[in-house]
C-alpha cells in the first residue's frame, strides 16, 4: 500500500503548484499552497512508517515500531501551517477591503 | 557558568524571549518600550560581536538543546540527537550582519513609525525576525533550520503588510508570502528525501555520510533553487521590489539581512551538506549564471525605475548576483588545483560583498525611509533641492551610493575587486559583465541623487528625527570602517569565514 501513499504524495504536490502557478484567484492559490502542504506532511509520514508498525511506546512486547521521528516533525510542520494560514487569510481579508474583490488584476490601482 | 558556552542559544533566546516581553512593557509605557527594545537590540550586538571574536580565533561553538551538559553531544545511537547548534566562523559572520542591522534598524524605528498604531507589535514582530535570522545562521540542524526560516518569513510577511492601509503592501505580502512558503516546502519536501535515506538531520553527519544518489541530486537542486528563490535572485526576483517598496524602511533594511540568511543557507547546503561529494562543478556554473543574470537584469530593470525604493530593491537583486557570482565561482574551483590561488580569493570577495551589501543597502533604503518620512512619496519625480534641508541624510546617501557603486576608497570597491580579479581568472566576460553592471549602478544612483537632493530648493522640510539619523549613522560608521581597513577586515573577519565554508570537514568534525 505504501505505492499509493507516494502516488497521492506525488499527485497532492504537482495539484498545489499547478493551481499556485495557474490561479488568478487569490483564495485560491492560497488552496493549492495548502494542498502542496498536505502533500509534503503526507511525504513525512509515509517515509516513517512500516507496515504492521506499532507506535513507539514501550510496553514490553514490541517489536516493530514506526519511526517517531517524521511523526514529531509533521507535528512542527503543521503548527507552522496553521500560523501561514491565519496570516494569509488575514491578508486576503485585507486585500478584499481594498480591492473588493479577490481576483488578482494586472495594473490594480491601488 | 561560563557564559560563552551558551552563547549560541543565548544569542537565539535574547531576541526571541523579548519580542513576547516588549507587548507588556507596551501596556505600562510607549517610552519604557522605546528603551526597553534598543537595550535588547544593543545588548545583542554586544553579546554577538564577542562571541563572534572568540569564533573568529578558530573555534567552533557546538550547544546541545536542552542538555545538562551542553557542550557534550548526546550520541547514544553513535549519531547526534537532539537538536544542535553549531556555530562556525561563517555563521558567526552572518551573525555580526543580522544583529548590527537589526540594531540600526531598531533605533530608526523609534521616530520612523511613531504615528502608526500598533507599534508594540511591530517591535516584536522585529525582534521575532532577528531571532529568526539568527536561529537559520546558528543552527546545525537542517530541520530546525526549516523552522526558523518560517519563523523569519512570517515575521517579515506580516511586517511588509505593517502599513496595511496602502494596497500595495497587502499584496506585496501576499506574493512574498506564497514565494517563501513555496520555498519552505521544497526545503521540508528535501529535508524528507535526506532523512528517509540517512535517518538524520544533523548537517554535519548528514555531510559525513552522504553518498550522492539520485535523491540527493533531487534534494540539492531542490534545496539550491528554494534559496535562491528566497535571497531573491533572478528568475524568482519579483517579489523583490513589490515586497521592499512598501514595507517601512527599517523593515526593508532588515529584509536585506533577511534574504542574506537564505543566501547563508544556501551556501551552507551546497559547500558543508554535499561538501564531500559536490565534485561535478555544475551548481557552480549555475550559480555563476544566476549570478550574472540577477546583476545584469537587476540594474537594467532599475535603470528605468520612478520609485526610489523600487529602483533600490531592484539593486539589491543586482548586488545578490554579485555575492551569488563570488561565492559560485569558489564553487566551481572547489578541490581543483585552481580553488587556493584565486578560487578562495573569489569566495573571500563574495562573502566581503555580502556584509557590504547588508550595511550600505541598507543604509540606502533607510535614507529613502527618512526622504518618505519628511516629503510622503516615494516618487523621484515629485522630489527636488533635498540637500539645502536634510544635510545629514544628503551625507549618508553619499556614502552609500559610493559604495554601492564601487568608488575607491569606499568597501564595495575592495569587494568587487576581489570579484572582478578572481572571475577574469575564469573567463574574462564574468569581469566584463560584472564591471558594466556596477557602471550601471553608479549611473542610476547619479540619476537618484540628482533628482532627489540636488537643484533649487523645492520643499520646506526638516532634517530627519534624531532617532533616524542615529539609526543611520550605525550603518555609515560600519562602512566607513570597513573601507578604512578593508585589508584588515578581510584577513581577519572574510577569510575565516571563507575558510570555514571551503573546509567541509572542519564542520563536520565539530559534531
Amino acid at each position: 500500500m505504501i505505492w499509493a501513499m507516494y502516488f497521492a504524495v506525488a499527485v497532492l504536490l504537482t495539484a498545489g503548484l499547478y493551481g499556485v502557478i495557474t490561479k488568478k484567484n487569490l483564495m485560491k492559490v492560497f488552496i493549492s499552497l495548502s494542498i502542496m502542504e498536505t502533500g509534503v506532511n503526507l511525504l513525512l509520514i509515509t517515509i516513517g512508517y512500516i507496515p504492521g508498525g506499532t507506535a513507539p511506546i514501550e510496553n514490553g512486547n514490541f517489536a516493530k515500531y514506526v519511526d517517531p521521528v517524521p511523526q514529531a516533525l509533521v507535528l512542527t510542520a503543521i503548527v507552522i501551517g496553521v500560523s501561514v494560514t491565519a496570516l494569509a487569510l488575514s491578508l486576503l481579508i485585507m486585500y478584499h477591503s481594498k480591492a473588493g474583490t479577490l481576483e488578482y488584476k494586472e495594473g490594480m490601482k491601488w | 557558568m561560563n557564559i560563552m558556552l551558551h552563547m549560541p542559544a543565548l544569542l537565539i533566546v535574547l531576541p526571541l524571549l523579548a519580542a513576547f516581553v516588549t507587548p507588556l512593557i507596551d501596556k505600562l509605557s510607549r517610552k519604557a518600550r522605546n528603551a526597553f527594545v534598543i537595550a535588547i537590540v544593543v545588548i545583542e550586538e554586544i553579546m554577538m560581536l564577542f562571541f563572534a571574536f572568540h569564533i573568529f580565533s578558530g573555534n567552533i561553538a557546538i550547544y546541545t538543546m536542552g542538555s545538562s551538559e551542553p557542550t557534550k553531544l548526546v550520541t547514544e545511537a553513535a549519531v547526534p540527537i537532539r537538536i544542535v547548534l553549531e556555530v562556525d566562523a561563517m555563521s558567526a559572520f552572518m551573525g555580526i550582519i543580522s544583529a548590527t542591522v537589526a540594531m540600526a534598524a531598531a533605533i530608526y524605528s523609534i521616530s520612523f513609525v511613531e504615528e502608526s498604531k500598533g507599534k508594540g507589535k511591530f517591535y516584536t514582530l522585529l525582534l521575532i525576525m532577528l531571532a529568526g535570522m539568527i536561529g537559520m545562521e546558528f543552527t546545525g540542524d537542517l530541520f530546525n533550520m526549516f523552522v526558523f526560516l518560517e519563523i523569519l518569513s512570517i515575521s517579515s510577511c506580516a511586517l511588509i503588510a505593517y502599513r496595511n492601509s496602502d494596497g500595495n503592501a497587502v499584496e506585496g505580502a501576499f506574493k512574498y508570502m506564497v514565494v517563501s512558503n513555496i520555498a519552505a516546502l521544497l526545503v521540508l519536501f528535501s529535508i524528507a528525501l535526506l532523512y528517509s535515506q540517512y535517518d538524520l538531520l544533523n548537517i554535519a553527519a548528514l555531510s559525513k555520510v552522504i553518498s550522492y544518489t539520485e535523491l540527493d541530486k533531487v534534494a540539492l537542486v531542490l534545496l539550491v533553487t528554494s534559496f535562491a528563490m528566497k535571497a531573491g535572485s533572478v528568475p524568482m526576483h519579483y517579489w523583490v521590489p513589490d515586497g521592499y517598496s512598501p514595507a517601512p524602511a527599517s523593515i526593508t533594511a532588515m529584509l536585506v539581512s533577511a534574504t542574506q540568511a537564505s543566501l547563508y543557507a544556501l551556501f551552507r547546503v551546497s559547500f558543508t551538506l554535499y561538501g564531500k561529494v559536490i565534485t561535478a562543478s555544475y551548481i557552480g556554473v549555475f550559480l555563476i549564471i544566476l549570478g550574472l543574470l540577477s546583476m545584469f537584469i537587476g540594474v537594467t530593470m532599475a535603470l528605468s525605475q520612478k520609485d526610489i525604493k523600487r529602483l533600490m530593491a531592484y539593486h539589491s537583486v543586482s548586488q545578490t548576483g554579485y555575492m551569488l557570482l563570488g561565492v559560485g565561482i569558489g564553487l566551481y574551483l572547489l578541490n581543483t588545483s585552481d580553488f587556493n590561488t584565486y578560487g578562495i580569493k573569489a569566495m573571500e570577495g563574495g562573502i566581503f560583498h555580502i556584509i557590504n551589501n547588508a550595511m550600505y543597502k541598507g543604509l540606502l533604503f533607510l535614507t529613502a525611509g527618512a526622504i518618505f518620512y519628511r516629503l510622503k512619496t516615494r516618487n523621484l519625480n515629485e522630489m527636488g533641492g533635498l540637500a539645502h534641508s536634510m544635510k545629514y541624510t544628503t551625507l549618508f546617501f553619499i556614502i552609500g551610493a559610493l559604495a554601492i557603486a564601487g568608488i575607491p576608497p569606499f568597501n564595495g570597491f575592495a569587494s568587487k575587486l576581489l570579484i572582478y580579479e578572481a572571475a577574469y581568472r575564469v573567463s574574462p566576460i564574468l569581469s566584463i559583465v560584472a564591471m558594466i553592471v556596477s557602471i550601471l549602478t553608479l549611473a542610476s544612483f547619479v540619476k537618484v541623487f540628482h533628482s532627489a537632493f540636488m537643484g533649487a530648493k523645492i520643499y520646506e522640510v526638516e532634517e530627519a528625527p534624531k532617532s533616524m539619523l542615529i539609526g543611520m549613522a550605525i550603518l555609515a560608521a560600519v562602512i566607513i570602517i570597513l573601507s578604512i581597513f578593508p585589508g584588515l577586515v578581510v584577513d581577519k573577519i572574510v577569510a575565516p569565514a571563507a575558510h570555514a565554508l571551503a573546509n567541509w570537514q572542519v564542520y563536520a568534525g565539530g559534531v
